[in-house]
């Protein structure tokens, strides 16, 4: 009769988290930055359908980086929860950080209990009255969370990135300034000029300048080539 | 053991709000609810609401009463919402049934269109009404009936369309105009002699205001305008560049034309 080998439980996490780190770090990067006008999301993304950036509820934006199918999964959850803690309360009680705290019991649960983690780091967005009170939650793999201020960037080459946006960022940046310093930063660990983006932004003012409930718009090509080619 | 997963997976991998519901809350849903056999008299009842097509897009209108038999349980009352952008949908029958359904469907069409990226079909949202209208069937016959009117803009076909549902959940496509609720006799009468084709959109505010008005002076659950308050009936259009709101004071113009035109006239009937 075999027996199975012992593995400390030490081993067997940092195994998994080893596994996952692999996973995330092919991929390539999503910066989210907070700005005067609201919250820009930009990621890397070659395909123009399958999102890595999609709108959870009226503030509320999701980010990923790692494998489409089980990031696609926990947006979809995201929604689900969101809207059913919407139509049973009200509007204003679906919060970040709510949905935050959700994600990170899930990815946790997943990380200990699954035969294998999840390959994803999420970043969830909500966009508040001003830059301060503006929330970034990231959240890794294992579960866990981390309430960062100003920007996230997550994916292959995350520091890399972040040190050339940390040098540009600014609480006064429109939403044309944050877009050109995160594709500027994106291009820093690439060789090919032409990157393609997926850009959308949280306006911080849609209920005033829209009309619109819904702070989540996405950007399209068209729009997208002016905001990174016209003038500042 | 995969297979189970694969089924649920595929189970879970619905776009549709109201079948989540069902699954995850079915508590939630406006229909699951048990109530004695004949409870007409325990909600107020909304009533009249027209709906016309005009030279590029549709037009909705409601009157601000609700009632409780010979009572008037609200003068503010709004039964007329926009669905998503590009829709509208007013609701005669039950005030608290009427409500719930339309936040359901609000969420319904906002849930599709975050899961899939794309907006519903006008046709696809004419559909998902007809089946939760179906599905308040058991309450219809206890006397809570909820009767909707569905107008949007159907950007495929690039015009304005109006469906009509009985309370088994029958999808009817309208042309031209319709009303429902118990004044929608009257105003059917307004509307045949007061709408023709190619309306301007301000034009068309004005004849739905006016057939409002007409339903008010001969029902008395039709509450019309309403100058010491202050208080115009709910006129949305949908056009191409999405719904909007007769604003108050546009209203207040139409309604004291009417009242001035009407006063110069004065005719008994």
């Amino acid at each position: 009769m075999t027996q199975q080998f012992y593995v400390s439980p030490e081993q067997i996490m940092k195994d998994r988290a080893d596994f996952a780190r692999k996973g995330i770090a092919r991929g390539r990067s999503v910066a989210v930055l907070s700005c005067r006008d609201g919250i820009a999301l930009v990621a890397e993304n070659p395909s123009p359908s399958l999102h890595k950036i999609g709108e959870i509820y009226d503030k509320i934006a999701f980010a990923a980086v790692g494998k489409y199918n089980e990031f696609e999964s926990l947006r979809q959850a995201g929604v689900r929860y969101a809207d059913v803690r919407g139509y049973s309360y009200d509007r204003v009680d679906v919060t970040g950080r709510g949905l935050a705290s959700v994600y990170a019991q899930s990815l946790g649960a997943v990380f200990t209990a699954e035969q294998k983690p999840f390959e994803v780091e999420l970043t969830v967005a909500e966009v508040g009255h001003d830059v301060g009170s503006d929330h970034l939650f990231r959240l890794t793999f294992d579960g866990s969370i981390a309430d960062e201020r100003r920007f996230v960037v997550m994916g292959g080459a995350a520091e890399r990135v972040a040190e050339a946006v940390i040098d540009g960022w600014s609480a006064e940046a429109s939403f044309a300034e944050a877009i050109q310093l995160a594709a500027k930063a994106l291009r820093e660990d690439r060789t090919e000029t032409q990157l393609s983006l997926e850009v959308a932004v949280l306006d911080r003012n849609s209920e005033t300048e829209r009309g619109a409930r819904r702070a989540f718009r996405r950007i399209g090509p068209d729009e997208l080539h002016e905001l990174l080619t016209g003038p500042i | 053991m995969n297979d189970f997963l694969a089924e649920r997976v595929a189970a879970q991998a619905t776009s549709s709000f109201t079948e989540h519901l069902a699954a995850a809350r079915p508590e939630l849903l406006p229909s699951n609810r048990v109530l004695p056999t004949d409870a007409s008299h325990l909600a107020p009842h909304g009533t009249t609401v027209v709906a016309m097509s005009f030279a590029g897009g549709v037009l909705m209108a409601g009157d601000r009463r609700a009632t409780m038999g010979s009572m008037i349980a609200s003068r503010h009352i709004e039964k007329v919402f926009p669905a998503d952008q590009y829709s509208v949908l007013g609701i005669a029958g039950t005030a608290g049934l009427a409500v719930d359904i339309v936040r359901l469907f609000q969420v319904e069409l906002e849930h599709y269109e975050k899961i899939e990226g794309t907006l519903l079909s006008l046709e696809g949202k004419a559909t998902r009404l007809g089946a939760m209208i179906r599905s308040n069937l058991g309450l219809a016959l206890q006397g809570l009936a909820v009767v909707p009117l569905f107008a949007g803009f159907d950007l495929e076909q690039s015009m304005g369309r109006l469906f009509s549902y009985d309370v088994t959940g029958g999808r009817y496509e309208e042309l031209e105009h319709h009303s429902v609720g118990s004044g929608s006799v009257f105003a059917r009468g307004a509307l045949k002699k007061l709408w023709r084709p190619g309306l301007s959109e301000a034009e068309a505010v004005r004849v739905g205001v006016e057939a409002l008005f007409d339903a008010a002076d001969d029902d008395s659950a039709t509450g019309g305008p309403d100058p010491v308050r202050q208080l115009w009936p709910v006129v949305y259009t949908v056009t191409r560049t999405g719904h909007r709101r007769a604003p108050e004071h546009e209203l207040a113009r139409v309604a004291g034309d009417i009242f001035e035109q009407r006063s110069i006239a004065g005719r008994e009937a």
